[in-house]
């Protein structure tokens, strides 16, 4: 716990160092080009900077602790307010990416491994190295031209179509949680057309990278002792991999599953984009453009909280699947 | 004289290599009854692969040829994996050597001597750790409850090799394959371990094939021995008649242990002859009635 405090405290510092010697004037960006010098006093006072740094420090711990990252100079909103709005755009997107990643490419590594050289092995090393190589964008704006323009198949940009758009009450702000919760099947199926695409593209990256590690712990699980032990008894090759291997395997499995899905929550930039996707990527990159740093810094913090967050949370798994932890 | 429980002739185990082929066991052939049989040679000289290559485990590359394999007159030689597996753990088993890689970590005792046992006998969940609990008792383990929700890690050696040894015994095999069991544990507890595989094995009448690098302990604690020597075996002897050992390599084995009632500074080393590789083995024929009688 203490080393997560300082994790936490860490990134505070980061982001509040960042904020000072970036070579934006955050007064000028409030008061406006055309202040006059009294206006620019009075609003440099306001905003605590005449203070020494350390107090600046404290009160931005005590800021960022309330939820009070400041307004955002380009949407006119309280910056949590706008997260609220965006996050779950996000979640949404990047939790379906690493179902669509695990549930195809744990099983995919794993009987990579048990048929080592065999033609799943091969396959799944060239989907892995096309993961790894191709261009987020231009797999993106194909899979937009053949499954969008020319099949028809998904729903376009963005996360609903134009008549659903704020049909479903907000529940968690998740589309497809809300539009279930409300019981309205047609906004759901409207959702899960548009969300389909650009999750599938970032579960196809985390397939790759779970894909490859889950063979490579496999791999070394299989040439363990126990599970000779385990073909001694007589067991069926089927219950030696998932009974045996794979449950060693679940252990760091758990550390890749939560690492990848950090980067989905915080790197989905590029896919946002092409997909007019309205999530936390997007807006930090927008704001960032537009020079609105108390939005980046917030945006920044999250994505941050969520990475401590997730480290926690594998940890804790760690000790329940691991006897040797205990 | 029936059928030995196993009878192996010309049994060869060949790695394709990029130099070529590799014959790691060389046309090895014994009998075994309700005996126990050490095999000894020094590392590397395709002990654990004979035992293996019993199994069925030898996995690609690895080939395994033989003119016979068969278990009570039963050939097991290239069976389907499907009827391997039904041989395996529940008549021939095996204990390896380091208790600590050989279980399972993330599994309980418990579970993993109850799956060893239902494999076979099936049975109710109930009677199955009732079973369970009973061969830790065997094993001379105390606390066998508390044992059963234990994890391996939480086990010295000692215990580990117990626990292994009443787990490939829970299902009754006829065979049991011990490779090396005692060479990973403290020397204080080996003696113990050896005199609880062998009360276990000698009261189901068992045939156990004791594979170690070590002449001594074989000799006290087996019937018969065979000495090994880089795929082939060059010599079989019954334990009482060690001292009347022809084989040059087994004469060295023997005068390379140190002796208590005669002192040496140095142990001498033992040089090795190409001639050993090929020549035919000595001692006695392979068709002897075994002992016991059986
Ligand atoms: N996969 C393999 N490929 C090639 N050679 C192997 C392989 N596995 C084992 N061997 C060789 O087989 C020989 C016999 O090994 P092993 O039966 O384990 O010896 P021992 O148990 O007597 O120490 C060794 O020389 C070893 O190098
Ligand atoms: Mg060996």
């Amino acid at each position: 716990m203490l080393s997560l405090a300082l994790t936490l405290l860490g990134l505070l510092l980061v982001t509040f160092i960042i904020g000072r010697v970036m070579p934006i004037d955050p007064v000028l960006k409030v008061v406006g080009d055309r202040a006059s010098q009294a206006q620019y006093e009075a609003a440099y006072q306001a905003m605590g900077l005449d203070k020494p740094l350390v107090v600046q420090f404290f009160g931005y711990i005590g800021d960022v602790l309330t939820g009070n990252f400041g307004r955002s100079i380009s949407t006119g909103q309280l910056v949590i307010d706008d997260i609220r709005h965006v996050f779950p755009a996000t979640l949404e997107l990047a939790t379906l990416g690493t179902l669509i990643g695990v549930s195809i490419g744990v099983p995919l590594g794993v009987i990579a491994a048990a048929r080592r050289g065999g033609i799943i092995d091969q396959v799944a090393r060239v989907v892995a190295l096309v993961g790894y190589s191709m261009p987020i964008f231009w797999l993106g704006l194909m899979g937009l031209l053949v499954f969008y323009g020319i099949l028809g198949w998904v729903g376009g940009p963005g996360r609903q179509g134009i008549i659903f758009d704020g049909m479903v009450p907000s529940v968690t702000g998740l589309i497809l949680v809300d539009s279930l919760i409300a019981g309205d099947w047609a906004a759901f199926r409207d959702a899960f057309s548009h969300i389909i695409l650009p999750a599938s593209l970032l579960g196809y990256f985390s397939l790759a990278y779970i894909s490859r590690m889950t063979r490579s712990f496999m791999l070394e699980q299989l040439g363990a002792e126990y599970i000779t032990t385990a073909r001694v008894k007589g067991l069926s090759e089927g219950a030696v991999i998932w009974r045996h291997a794979f449950r060693n395997i679940s252990i760091p499995l758990v550390t890749v599953i939560a690492l990848s899905f950090g980067s989905l929550l915080e790197g989905s930039v590029l896919t946002e984009i092409i997909f007019s996707w309205p999530g936390l990527g997007q807006y930090i990159t927008k704001s960032l453009l537009a020079g609105d740093m108390s939005a980046v810094l917030g945006g920044t913090i999250v994505v941050g909280v969520c990475f401590i967050a997730l480290n926690l949370l594998s940890d804790l798994l760690y000790r329940v699947l691991d006897p040797r932890s205990k | 004289m029936t059928d030995p429980l196993l009878s192996v002739r010309n049994l060869r185990v060949t790695f394709a290599t990029r130099q070529g082929e590799f014959q790691a066991v060389r046309g090895v052939g014994f009998d075994l009854g309700r005996e126990r049989l050490g095999v000894v040679g020094e590392s590397g000289s395709g002990k654990s692969m004979t035992g293996r290559a019993i199994l069925g485990l030898v996995r690609p590359p690895g080939r395994v040829t033989a003119d016979r394999m068969e278990l009570e007159g039963q050939s097991i030689l290239n069976l389907s994996e499907r009827k391997m597996r039904r041989i395996r753990g529940s008549r021939i088993s095996m204990v390896m050597q380091d208790p600590k890689f050989s279980l399972n970590p993330v599994m309980t005792i418990g579970d993993q001597i109850i799956e060893a046992y239902r494999l076979h006998a099936g049975g109710a969940k109930g009677q199955a750790r009732q079973k369970a609990l009973d061969m830790l008792a065997a094993v001379q383990i105390r606390e066998p409850e508390r044992v059963m929700a234990a994890y391996p890690h939480e086990m010295s050696g000692g215990m580990g090799q117990r626990i292994m040894i009443a787990m490939m015994l829970a299902p009754d095999p006829e065979i049991l394959i011990a490779d090396e069991p005692t060479s990973a544990l403290d020397v204080s507890v080996r003696t113990e371990v050896l005199n609880i595989l062998d009360r276990l094995v000698r009261d189901r009448g068992m045939g156990l094939i004791f594979i170690s690098h070590d002449l001594n302990l074989v000799a006290q604690f087996c019937d018969r021995v065979l000495i090994m020597y880089a795929g082939r075996i060059v010599e079989t002897l019954s334990a009482r008649t060690l001292h009347e050992a022809r084989h040059p390599y087994t004469q060295g084995l023997l005068n390379s242990l140190p002796r208590l009632d005669a002192p040496v500074d140095r142990l001498p080393v033992l040089p090795r002859q190409d001639s050993w590789r090929d020549g035919g083995p000595v001692g006695e024929s392979l068709e002897t009635d075994l002992p016991g009688g059986l």
